[in-house]
């Protein structure tokens, strides 16, 4: 390929003075002076006393919830963790003798689930690759801390921080199906 | 090749006829005859003709090693068969002269294809076998949509997710969507079958692999399955446990998560495991075994297919003998004296101690735990000092199947490399007699506990050089002058020779500890300071040197072993 050259024009004696350029520059700075100042419509926000209004759909931090009875909707099984791209989860699995789930019939839940909320890219994977619906990208953008631990975001925090998210509760009516059938005449429906 | 070294130590079988069939359009020629699980010639079925093809046929109750059940369906086949003109007794032709062949259909329907269980229905010469048939496809997926009518779906709590078959052939020949809007059945959950077996009814499929295995492989008819219908449970026989030393099979046999293992339950998913092949180091039996690690942390070991050794299964004593690898306990530094030092320190001191010794005052106790070279090179240390060496026995119970009753891996090995005579041990007495007498005034402990072995700690206390290596501290490390922490099997790489002569290769999984080091590398560099001869720095080429010193394993080259190794005569 050949090069093609651009003629540059010299600058006039006018235009070698920068008022021209100037003068634009100073335009753009009153048209917005006059809008804030003048006007009363402010480009700028008096943050952090003025916080943002968090559109729908954005990506925050992803936090664990609670299904409606309070009870962790999470059951460990690491999916998130794998899909994880930066490795920011990582959890615990309750192991042979961990300690029950805290709803019935779940028989498995995280003994600690843990993201590095420095890690994070809040890409949204975990979420959505959750079987259980148990991990959201919330709402938080603001995350701060005095120390790379306090970062770590625990499950105690995780689902303090998550709040609640109802849902369809397939553990509970899979019980509620079984102890149906235990009762004789079986129930049709 | 040396005459010493053979592949198996059998005759060749005689060759087998060969008969020709189409896989899919693709004329093969296979074997009339396949060996069953138990080695005996059966005629060749359809599911191994199609993997003679390459072609996987899907199965969940058929498994090589157990005898045949076909009650899954799963393996269906459309397939033709040539047609015989009644009147010539010939094989009817086509016009353009191929053989015509009569699909399989329903003798009642004829219009709907028949499909055959691969998995039993013998090959016949000229047969077609349609495993890409669209027949064969729409078989499958009503199969597993039948399967799955009562599955509890619970994918996301079970430990099989992630090597579960129903997981695996729902996506490759499933159905995407359920049709059933009916309430599915539903089963007891969490049985303790066992020990070490949790039962979850919900997900078996009644493959009865679990049933087979126990019955005809083991010899222990614990299991079976009760209820009728849809109501059907796989269980132990009343008032029985699954309690063989053989159960955790049943897990590896499981095709989906319905029997787990009560020590791997919700432990890690299967998925982050990193697999290391190596062979199990709890007797002389010599397992080929998976390493399943995850940072560092070992998970769980599985059996690792080897038919000279141990076929596709391994005992559950050995199986769950692994956490002591990872235990708190390991020692992690090198003491001299008692206090913490470096590696080049201790080795110089012990290489310029070694030398000054007097001839035959020197005493080595190896251990059949150690590795083949381990042991070829304490071997070269005692020919240095012409020093007296053994290694300590270690005895216990032994079954019909897989336990050996000597308890270590390498007893072969520390025989071959001359570290122990004929039997092992026989040579501790004299060792404890020289140290009364005080002939022997250094010893060399590789790997065991003397105290434990009989030597009392006042007796080790005379010695005026008393190097230990361990992995965790004993009452012996507790009064050597110099203590070297070493490796578990799993920690480095090396080979055991099993009781019948098998040498096979174990590869690393995790990092040792602190500053523990493979007692290959150590040994080697101390054998280098006591006899300046030059050696091999790396476990191959240190292994291709002792086979070509030792005579039994003439000719074996670390490459040669493979996977499942090598069988030489002892």
């Amino acid at each position: 390929m050949s090069t093609k050259i651009v003629d540059r024009k010299p600058l006039s004696f006018f235009e070698n003075s920068y008022l021209p350029t100037l003068m634009s520059g100073l335009k753009v700075t009153w048209k917005h002076f006059k809008k804030s100042a003048l006007q009363g419509r402010p480009l700028t926000m008096e943050y952090p006393e003025q916080k943002w209004v968090v559109p729908q759909g954005y990506r925050g931090a992803p936090y664990l919830v609670k299904d409606q009875e309070g009870s962790t909707k999470c059951v460990s099984c690491q999916l998130c963790e794998f899909v994880c791209p930066p490795k920011a989860i990582r959890i615990t699995p309750p192991g042979p003798n961990g300690a029950p789930a805290d709803r019935r019939n779940a028989e498995k839940a995280p003994a600690e689930f843990e993201i590095n909320m420095l890690r994070c890219i809040f890409c949204g994977l975990c979420q959505e690759v959750c079987p259980e619906e148990a991990i959201f990208l919330q709402k938080d953008y603001s995350l701060t801390g005095e120390s790379r631990e306090e970062m770590v975001y625990g499950k105690a925090k995780l689902l303090q921080m998550g709040g609640t998210h109802g849902g369809i509760q397939k553990w509970k009516h899979k019980l509620e199906e079984a102890e149906a059938q235990e009762v004789f005449p079986v129930r049709t429906n | 090749m040396s005459a010493t070294v053979t592949a198996e130590n059998k005759p060749a079988p005689p060759p087998v006829e060969r008969i020709k069939v189409k896989v899919d359009g693709r004329e093969i020629e296979v074997p009339k005859t396949t060996p069953d699980w138990q080695g005996k010639p059966q005629a060749t079925t359809m599911l191994q003709a199609c993997a003679h093809a390459g072609v996987d046929v899907p199965h969940y109750c058929y498994h090589h090693k157990l005898p045949v059940a076909g009650n899954c369906r799963m393996c269906l086949v459309e397939f033709g068969t040539p047609v015989m003109d009644p009147a010539t007794k010939k094989p009817a032709l086509n016009e353009d002269g191929s053989p015509k062949i009569a699909r399989s259909v329903l003798p009642y329907e004829p219009g709907t294809p028949r499909g055959a269980i691969a998995c039993a229905t013998p090959i016949s010469p000229g047969m077609e076998l349609y495993p890409g048939s669209p027949a064969t496809a729409q078989m499958r997926e009503a199969v597993l949509e039948s399967l799955l009518i009562n599955h509890p779906l619970d994918c996301t709590i079970c430990d099989q997710a992630g090597e579960c078959k129903l997981q695996e052939y729902s996506v490759e020949h499933g159905q995407a969507a359920s049709r059933f809007v009916e309430t599915k059945v539903h089963k007891p959950k969490a049985v303790d079958l066992g020990p070490r077996i949790v039962l979850d009814d919900e997900r078996c499929i009644l493959c009865t692999r679990c049933i087979r295995f126990t019955k005809d492989i083991v010899n222990d008819d614990a299991l079976g399955i009760i209820n009728r219908g849809s109501y059907n449970t796989i269980a132990a026989a009343p008032g029985r446990q699954f309690d063989n030393n053989y159960t955790l099979n049943t897990v590896d046999l499981c095709p989906v998560g319905a029997l787990t293992s009560k020590d791997f339950r919700f432990k890690m998913r299967v998925w982050f495991l990193k697999e290391t092949k190596s062979v199990c180091p709890g007797c002389a039996t010599g397992c080929n075994i998976i390493i399943g690690s995850r940072e560092n942390v070992i998970q769980r070991l599985e059996p690792r297919e080897n038919d000279a050794v141990n076929g596709p299964w391994m005992c559950d004593s050995g199986r769950l003998d692994y956490k002591w690898v990872g235990a708190s306990n390991r020692l992690k530094e090198v003491l001299v004296g008692g206090k913490p030092s470096t590696w080049q320190t201790a080795l110089s001191e012990i290489g310029s101690r070694l030398v000054t010794a007097a001839p035959g005052s020197v005493a080595i106790v190896g251990s059949a735990r150690l590795s083949t070279e381990e042991l070829f090179l304490l071997k070269q240390l005692a020919r240095k000092f012409d020093a007296i060496t053994d290694v300590v026995e270690h005895l216990g119970e032994a079954d019909r199947l897989l336990v050996h009753a000597e308890k270590a891996p390498n007893y072969s090995g520390a025989r071959i490399t001359g570290l122990a005579y004929t039997e092992a041990g026989i040579n501790l007495p004299r060792i404890r007699a020289g140290i009364e007498t005080g002939s022997i005034k250094s010893l060399v402990v590789v790997g065991e506990d003397l105290v434990a072995a009989g030597f009392s700690s006042d007796l080790l206390g005379r010695l005026s050089l008393l190097v230990v290596s361990d992995i965790v501290p004993t009452p012996t490390t507790s009064i050597a002058h110099y203590v070297l922490p070493g490796c578990a099997y799993a920690e480095k790489r090396g080979t055991f020779i099993n009781a019948k002569g098998r040498v096979q290769k174990f590869m690393k999984a995790v990092e040792p500890p602190g500053t523990a080091r493979p007692e290959w590398e150590f040994l080697h560099e101390l054998v280098h300071q006591v006899t300046g001869g030059n050696g091999y720095s790396t476990i191959e080429g240190l292994f291709n040197l002792l086979a070509r010193e030792l005579a039994p394993l003439a000719g074996l080259e670390w490459s040669r072993l493979g996977d499942t190794g090598v069988t030489v005569t002892l």
